[in-house]
């Protein structure tokens, strides 16, 4: 029964990884970049959710659509202005101007509305009891798995299938080729910070429903763990963002329980280095060839 | 790992500033204070930033008490002039307003509000050899090693110990877990405390259960575990961020435990959208409850209500008491306000360790050379999203039926 509870409990917090990991990685696989500011925009997208549904009592939905449509917009314009200038610099250059672009956003939001914890309260779903009420599976936990299963789903249909997504296929595999066929890169990439940004309004509401504590700091933490999630599947694969976000979870909260709630994070850590020593790609990653 | 880095950067400016100090003009202040046809008292705590409520009520609690004073008459017929900067929590900032406090004339500081500055600022009033009395800076590093510097409120590892002396005493409960923060020094002292005292106390520690400040959202484990060891207390000494987060889960799995803080839980309430009925019957170790109907605490609250239309917490209590603990020691020291800061410090030290006050946040406080205080701790119930003194006889019985 502890280790049931205990699976359950780390499915919980995985699925909130996994939402945040398929950001993540639907970003790095098509434009080849980390975007450390993932976690961050999710954090303003919990501002905007706490001000129109808490604060101004919007009706969620709404509150919701308006949340989506700042963090696309977010990341958009935070896409213009920080990253594509730099489209064709070293990848390090990127990277640390997406570490700066967090730290800014973090601030920022620090300096506007202080750091005095607000408790969201967006969904309330009843708990499902199973075994006589020995086990209770949490109403997020069931929708947050639920939404990660259908925007994978729908994610790989749209990469796939549609002419957009195609395009951001394209651009993934080789930029200049991608170019030379007509695609404009930059439109492509646009668009998949949008599509990525959107999703952290999805995982804001999720993440801030299970853990309702809006700070400044809040999306620092999860985003880096997500970020792990998207490594431990195999960064760039969809699916495997999922699915590494459950297991990163899962364990976690295992060791928790049966090892030390202090050495947790470290076992995590740990076992993530083993994997990246035996298998580089990550669980679902594809081998990359290099070609001489 | 990032606020590791913090520490060091600011312990590096620190000891930058502190060799800067050596290294310039030994004394400057003295002919500026000589003159002096008042006492000057300065403070330093937030105003902004996380930490900000702590700090507003000192500066208007203090600000009452000063006024009080200079009504009655002043200290040893001394007016008393009373300032307050912002430190917003940061060490940097807490010792630029030190400097410019010393500018402005500051014989006293009663401050600062919050541990990590007051650790710092310690240091340089030890230098300066200026009297320094915290009415809320809690950690055992803040005194140590500084004769000059006193605390109004209780060292942090005297919390976990009296919060365990509490709860043996008043059978509380005859299971506790305990849920604390491993990654801060005042949580972990306050636990190592807690456990060390509740050997000798007629209850058992079922369960300890840790977290990081990097894994400060989910407790599921925790909860579980304390729920399963058959925990009928959850002795929480932390800050009131994760707590709420505690409360909020520990509902959602339908855990009831009765919850104990210490001061870090104060502010609870104020934590936006919070749901107060989570917090219902959350017990506090706190040395002073707003409702309590002895003159001085009516007065004080009053007043503080009437200016300014909040009640105030332990925190401005503590404050309140702190400006009228200087008063008792300038009086029993003789003191007048022409004296050199050094010159006044020194009484002042010897003054305190003899002197003992009835304040709003214990009656009969003493202090040993040390700076530590010594007083009665009292417990306060949190009934209908207020604060309420604790009555253990009531509770005893209640819990009984």
């Amino acid at each position: 029964m502890k280790f049931l509870n205990a699976l359950i409990n780390g499915i919980s917090l995985g699925s909130i990884y996994a939402i945040i990991a398929i950001g993540y990685t639907m970003v790095y696989g098509i434009a080849k970049m980390l975007n450390f500011a993932h976690g961050d925009v999710i954090m303003i997208g919990g501002y905007v959710a706490y001000f129109a549904i808490v604060s101004n009592g919007m009706d969620p939905v709404l509150g919701f659509l308006l949340t989506m449509i700042f963090t696309t917009l977010l990341g958009v314009v935070v896409e213009k202005l920080a990253y594509s200038p730099l489209r064709s610099a070293p990848s390090l250059a990127v990277l640390i101007t997406a570490i700066g672009v967090s730290y800014f956003l973090q601030n920022i939001v620090l300096l506007i509305f202080g750091s005095t914890p607000k408790m969201f309260s967006g969904i309330s779903l009843p708990s499902l009891s199973l075994m006589g009420g020995k086990l209770t599976v949490s109403g997020v936990t069931i929708l947050t798995i639920v939404v990660s299963v259908l925007i994978v789903v729908s994610l790989v249909f749209f990469i796939n299938k549609t002419k957009i997504g195609k395009s951001m296929l394209a651009v993934s595999e080789d930029r200049d080729a991608a170019k030379l066929m007509g695609i404009n890169v930059n439109f492509t990439i646009s668009v998949t910070f949008a599509i990525g940004s959107a999703l952290a309004a999805i995982a804001t509401f999720l993440y801030f429903s299970a853990y309702p504590s809006v700070t400044n700091t809040a999306g620092a933490m999860p985003g880096i763990k997500a970020f792990i999630a998207a490594v431990f599947g195999g960064i760039g694969s969809i699916p495997g963002a999922m699915v590494g976000g459950i297991l990163l979870g899962i364990i976690e909260i295992l060791s928790a329980t049966y090892i030390s709630t202090n050495l947790s994070l470290a076992i995590v850590f740990g076992i993530l280095i083993v994997l990246i020593i035996i298998k580089p790609t990550g669980i679902f990653g594809k081998k990359i060839k290099e070609k001489v | 790992m990032k606020k590791s880095i913090k520490k060091l950067l600011s312990l590096g400016l620190v000891t930058v500033m502190v060799a800067s100090l050596f290294a310039g003009c030994g004394k400057k202040d003295s002919d500026s204070s000589s003159s002096n046809d008042k006492f000057y008292i300065g403070s330093i705590g937030p105003i902004t930033g996380a930490a900000a409520q702590y700090g507003e009520c000192v500066m208007n609690s203090a600000q009452i008490a000063v006024d009080e004073i200079n009504a009655n008459g002043g200290i040893n017929g001394y007016q008393v002039e009373f300032k307050f900067i912002d430190d917003a929590n940061v060490v940097e900032t807490a010792v630029s307003a030190y400097n410019t406090l010393k500018d402005w004339g500051m014989q006293i500081l009663m401050g600062t509000v919050t541990t990590q500055p007051c650790m710092s600022v310690a240091e340089l009033t030890e230098i300066d050899e200026m009297f320094q009395i915290t009415p809320s800076a809690s950690s055992t590093s803040v005194i140590e090693g500084n004769t000059n510097v006193f605390q109004v409120c209780f060292t942090d590892p005297n919390q976990g110990s009296a919060s365990a002396v509490y709860i043996g005493e008043n059978s509380l409960a005859s299971k506790v877990a305990v849920i604390y923060d491993s990654s801060s020094d005042y949580s972990s002292g306050i636990y190592q405390s807690f456990t060390e005292e509740a050997e000798n106390q007629d209850f058992e520690v079922v369960y300890s259960g840790a977290f990081t400040s990097d894994s400060n959202k989910d407790f599921s484990v925790q909860l579980q575990a304390a729920m399963d060891a058959g925990a009928e207390l959850l002795f929480l000494p932390i800050y009131y961020t994760e707590a709420s987060l505690i409360l909020t889960q520990a509902d959602a799995m339908g855990y009831d435990p009765v919850i104990f803080g210490v001061d870090g839980m104060d502010g609870i309430l104020t934590v936006e959208n919070f749901d107060t009925s989570l917090a219902e019957d959350v017990l506090l170790l706190t040395p002073f409850a707003a409702d309590a109907t002895d003159d001085l605490t009516v007065n004080f609250v009053t007043k503080y209500e009437e200016l300014y239309g909040e009640t105030p917490n332990q925190f401005g209590a503590d404050a309140y008491d702190a400006i009228y603990i200087i008063k008792a020691a300038l009086e029993s020291a003789n003191a007048t306000p022409d004296m050199d800061i050094d010159e006044l410090c020194e009484k002042l030290v010897a003054a305190i360790t003899s002197i003992s006050v009835d304040g709003l946040t214990g009656k009969d406080m003493q202090w040993s050379a040390n700076g530590a205080v010594n007083k009665a701790p009292k417990a306060v119930v949190i009934k209908n999203g207020t604060y309420v003194s604790f009555d253990a006889s009531s509770y005893s019985t209640a819990s009984e039926e």
